[in-house]
């Protein structure tokens, strides 16, 4: 009989980085079948080499710095998959190699690798990109292909560049909308795969319900309030994918529940502000992206007092 | 005072390495994060504050022992920001293009960090070759920290390096890079490598020794 002696906690469980990402790859499945499906081989280009490119450039770094090389967490995957699925699929190949380098060495690696990262790196390094290559980040195309039925103009075999739904929603029908027959990112087209995963995700307790659901119900919640079409605004853009996939990255929202709400309803709300007064059609990145910086203002806010230690003169 | 003998090359050289404003002191950041969009803004830039630097300091060293102590902040002020109304003006009378571009920075360098500390770490307690030279080293040091960071910035913002092109026509230049927040990211990459490098050697000569 082997006795194990240890400080506490004694509970063991085998939920590690490794498995926690593993689940999250498997949520992303249905979203990354769909938009290929959609988008075609060229949309599985890109995220073949974000997810490469990621994985390279975070062993390479780890090698050069000496550091321990984590790669077989599979954390640099996930990075480099959300991101591709963030890219329009016409994008050049430079884009998702270099938009991943930027999300593992800029964003994660130099600031202490995994867990130190202070914004989501995939969302940061979409920003990033959006900066520097606004006319290759902005253009929303069409689906080579239509997934069910559809009463939207049928798509040629060539991808066709056009405005983004959120400009113009009463153009696309909610089913259209749903199945991601719209002009999008590979990612951001097809709620109901963006769902599935979401509900996949609750299932196995990757994350829980409130920053995704209060993210949305606030968005739609102040678009009623303003006049526009509240379920169209959640369905046109990038905003269940940002909620699901983005906004509840462990590293960079709060600690407590009742952060994560404030969270929640700070991203929402900036969604809206910037939908409506922005430079940019969508406001999901930036949204998410300035909460990430209040993330440890929100902690600060929320913690609980511990009781019977000393009041610390600051 | 002169604190330590040092020799006039020793100071000089000082500037441009072991104590480079940019790298080394992390002095003048403002200046560095505005005037780098390119590298001949950073070489403008990195000029005129020479000039300024070289000027003040040598006036400053000069009147070291006349200015009383209470006073010796206004003073230096009154000091540099004659120099910088001097360069100012040369500026926009030689080179219109550079004084259009750089804009408010060139009044502001009078309340550069690098100028008043070298004016109160240096000037003001030694002779005043010793004070040139440190003035010119500083300066030189300056600017070549702008070149270095102004070039990184415009050859990846904008293709080229001093106006010439570098890439193909293929190439697509990241905005940026040569915008507000590429300023910092790229001021701390290259501030980061240069002290890992520095570090490094350091640390391989301390072995050796």
């Amino acid at each position: 009989m082997s006795l194990r002696l240890s400080t506490g906690p004694h509970l063991l469980h085998k939920e590690s980085t490794r498995t926690l990402m593993l689940d999250v790859i498997i949520a992303l499945v249905p979203t990354t079948a769909a938009g290929i499906y959609l988008f075609g081989s060229k949309a599985a280009w890109v995220l073949a080499v974000a997810v490469a490119s990621a994985v390279l450039c975070e062993y390479l770094f780890q090698k050069l710095t000496r550091r321990p090389v984590r790669v077989l967490d599979l954390s640099a995957v996930v990075t480099g998959l959300i991101l591709g699925l963030n890219l329009p699929a016409e994008a050049p190949l430079w884009l998702p190699a270099i938009g991943s380098a930027v999300a593992v060495i800029l964003v994660k690696e130099l600031f202490g690798g995994i867990g130190h990262n202070f914004m989501n790196p995939a969302l940061l390094a979409r920003g990033i990109l959006l900066a520097s290559w606004p006319a290759r980040m902005s253009v929303y195309f069409m689906p080579i292909r239509v997934l069910g039925a559809t009463s939207a103009v049928p798509a040629g075999p060539d991808a066709v560049s056009s405005a983004t739904a959120l400009i113009r929603p009463q153009g696309y029908e909610v089913y259209d909308l749903l199945m991601g027959n719209i002009p999008g990112t590979i990612g951001e087209v097809c709620k109901i795969a963006i769902l599935i995963g979401f509900l996949y995700m609750l299932f196995v307790g990757t994350i829980k319900w409130h920053i995704p659901v209060i993210f949305v119900g606030t968005v739609a919640l102040f678009t009623w309030l303003i006049g526009g079409d509240p379920l169209k605004a959640v369905l046109s853009g990038g905003l269940l994918f940002g909620a699901v996939f983005m906004a509840t990255d462990y590293v960079t929202n709060p600690m407590l529940r009742i952060g994560q709400v404030i969270f929640a309803i700070g991203c929402g709300l900036l969604v809206a502000v910037i939908r409506m007064n922005g430079a940019f059609p969508e406001g999901v990145t930036y949204a998410i992206l300035i909460m990430n910086i209040l993330t440890p203002l929100i902690d600060r806010l929320t913690s609980r007092r511990v009781y019977g230690t000393v009041k610390q003169h600051a | 005072m002169p604190e330590k003998k040092q020799s006039i090359r020793g100071v000089f050289i000082n500037g441009i390495f072991n104590e480079n404003p940019i790298f080394r002191l992390v002095l003048g950041v403002c200046p560095t994060l505005a005037a780098t969009t390119s590298a001949t803004n950073g070489l403008g830039m990195g000029l005129a504050a020479t000039f300024v630097l070289l000027g003040s300091n040598i006036v400053i060293s000069l009147l070291r022992n006349f200015i009383p102590d209470k006073v010796r902040i206004p003073a230096f002020i009154v000091v540099i920001s004659t120099f910088v109304t001097i360069v100012q003006m040369l500026i926009q009378a030689f080179v219109p293009a550079l004084y259009e571009a750089l804009g408010l920075f060139i009044p502001l360098i009078v309340v550069n960090c690098i100028i008043l500390a070298r004016a109160e770490a240096f000037a003001a307690r030694n002779p005043v070759f010793h004070a040139a030279a440190d003035g010119l080293g500083m300066g030189m040091g300056f600017t070549a920290g702008l070149i270095l960071i102004g070039s990184v910035r415009e050859l990846l913002g904008n293709g080229t390096i001093f106006g010439t092109a570098v890439f193909g026509a293929s190439f697509e230049p990241m905005l940026l890079a040569v915008m507000a927040p590429g300023g910092f990211i790229f001021f701390g990459l290259i501030l980061g490598i240069i002290n890992a490098i520095v570090n490094r050697i350091g640390s391989r000569k301390g072995v050796q020794a």
